[in-house]
């Protein structure tokens, strides 16, 4: 179990980072359900409950998403909903259960970069930015490449546009980790092919993803895509299964997805 | 650090630990009714309402219940007896350790859901685990309870 020190609730956000920098040990505390797994000692919790993150809106073009909202919140919001096919609420549906999504936080999920996120794949397929207090606002796929830095997420921001999209996850049993997650998207057929759970993180298919929006969609291009995905994206063992399981998952998985969007594009 | 709270229609005072959890609070003033099993936030049994969404109360810091309406079986004597009943009636329930969490949730189900389907109440409940009955029994005593059966 984690112990804190101090805990602090900042009214703002300078306050917040400045308090997260002032020590190795001080830490933001989201949810507090990852934390509560290990076993830190934290010097300084920051819980960032005053400073008004939780809330999902439209603004300037965009879908903003603070980084206290719930994964319940992700689920239910009707602007989600209406969005993407809601592919942002299928993607956290089987988190555990009702109970937990209402606590855990986006925040949290997209800032930790798990190797199992459901939510880090379906986010990759949309045109996700993230904003961080120092390093500020980013693409999501620049900040999963970087280095894990110490900072603080504010929020998400996802363009709004017509994207069609499609989530799927692989479970051994409902509610466990996914073995493997697929989320594919089109828009102006340009299609994007995120993978994650492999179980390293997320990751787009880019030549897969180049070949179906060069070439467009067809039986064979997509039987393609859904191959090329599998060999160009790396794979790996743990408990839930192993890098050739997985290899071979990704292929009916990525065949799924794109015909799923082709689905409902005609509709 | 002092919180205040309401629990169950009462409003209360406690003072609580910096990396205390409500499961722990609440159990230590005497809400018994609260279980504890897994404390990973996978079962479901320690599940309370905070302002009326269900929480896992051994994941949520109890200062995070300062100013908040903490709800526990307790604060719903009615309910929880009618449908503890029909819980026994369709012999679903064993050891009955993980009842209140499941009560508390399913009480959270039929606020939020009209007239659920079969597929929606078992996915409500997913996070809810209970590890005598094997689920079949608990899903007919709901459909009798929300009457969709
Ligand atoms: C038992 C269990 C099963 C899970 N299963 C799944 C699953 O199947 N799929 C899935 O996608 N996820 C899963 N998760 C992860 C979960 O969805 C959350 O992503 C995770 O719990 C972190 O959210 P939290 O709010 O609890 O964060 P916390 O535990 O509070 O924090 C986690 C980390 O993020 C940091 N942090 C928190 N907020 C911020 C912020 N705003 N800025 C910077 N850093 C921050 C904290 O300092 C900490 O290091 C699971 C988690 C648990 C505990
Ligand atoms: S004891 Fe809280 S989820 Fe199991
Ligand atoms: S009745 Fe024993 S755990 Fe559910």
């Amino acid at each position: 179990m984690f112990t804190i020190l101090d805990l602090v609730q900042p009214d703002n956000l300078a306050e917040a980072y400045k308090i997260l920098s002032d020590k190795r040990n001080n830490t933001i505390l989201g949810g507090c359900a990852f934390l509560k797994m290990g076993k830190k000692r934290i010097n300084t919790g920051i819980d960032l409950t005053k400073l008004k993150l939780n809330y999902i809106q439209e603004k300037d073009g965009f879908i903003e998403i603070g980084a206290m909202t719930s994964l319940r919140d992700i689920e239910t919001h009707p602007l989600l909903k209406e969005h993407y096919n809601g592919v942002l609420p299928q993607s956290v549906r089987d988190i555990i259960g009702v109970q937990f999504r209402n606590g855990v936080t986006v925040g949290a999920s997209v800032y930790s970069k798990y190797g199992f996120s459901d939510l880090i794949t379906a986010l990759l397929s949309l045109d996700t930015e993230v904003e961080l207090f120092k390093a500020g606002r980013m693409p999501l796929t620049d900040f999963l490449a970087k280095p894990k830095e110490k900072d603080l997420m504010v929020r998400l921001w996802i363009k709004k546009n017509m994207r069609q999209a499609s989530y799927l996850s692989f479970r051994n049993s409902s509610s466990d980790y996914a073995v493997l997650n697929v989320a594919v998207s089109m828009l102006n057929n340009c299609w994007t092919i995120a993978v994650g759970a492999r179980p390293s993180k997320a990751a787009i298919a880019i030549s897969a993803s180049a070949l179906l929006s060069l070439e467009g969609a067809t039986s064979e291009t997509i039987e393609e895509a859904a191959k090329r995905t599998s060999e160009e994206l790396s794979f790996g063992t743990n408990t839930r299964g192993t890098a050739t399981y997985r290899k071979a998952l990704c292929r009916a998985l990525v065949k799924r997805g794109i015909m799923e969007v082709l689905a409902c594009k005609s509709n | 650090m002092q919180i205040e709270l309401t629990i169950n229609d009462k409003v209360v005072k406690w003072e609580v630990a910096n990396d205390e959890f409500l499961a722990d609070t609440l159990r230590s003033h005497g809400f018994l009714s609260v279980k504890k099993a897994c404390d990973t936030s996978c079962c479901g049994l320690c599940t309370v309402w905070m302002d009326g969404k269900s929480m896992l109360s051994c994941s949520v810091l109890s200062l995070r219940a300062h100013g908040k309406k903490i709800t526990t079986i307790e604060g719903f004597p009615k309910e929880a007896e009618e449908f503890a009943q029909i819980l026994s009636a369709e012999g679903a329930e064993q050891c009955g350790f993980c009842s209140p969490g499941f009560i508390m949730s399913v009480l959270a189900m039929k606020n939020e859901l009209v007239n659920p389907t079969e597929e929606e109440i078992i996915h409500y409940l997913t996070g809810n685990l209970c590890r005598c009955t094997g689920y079949m029994g608990q899903l007919r005593a709901i459909k009798i309870y929300l009457g969709v059966a």
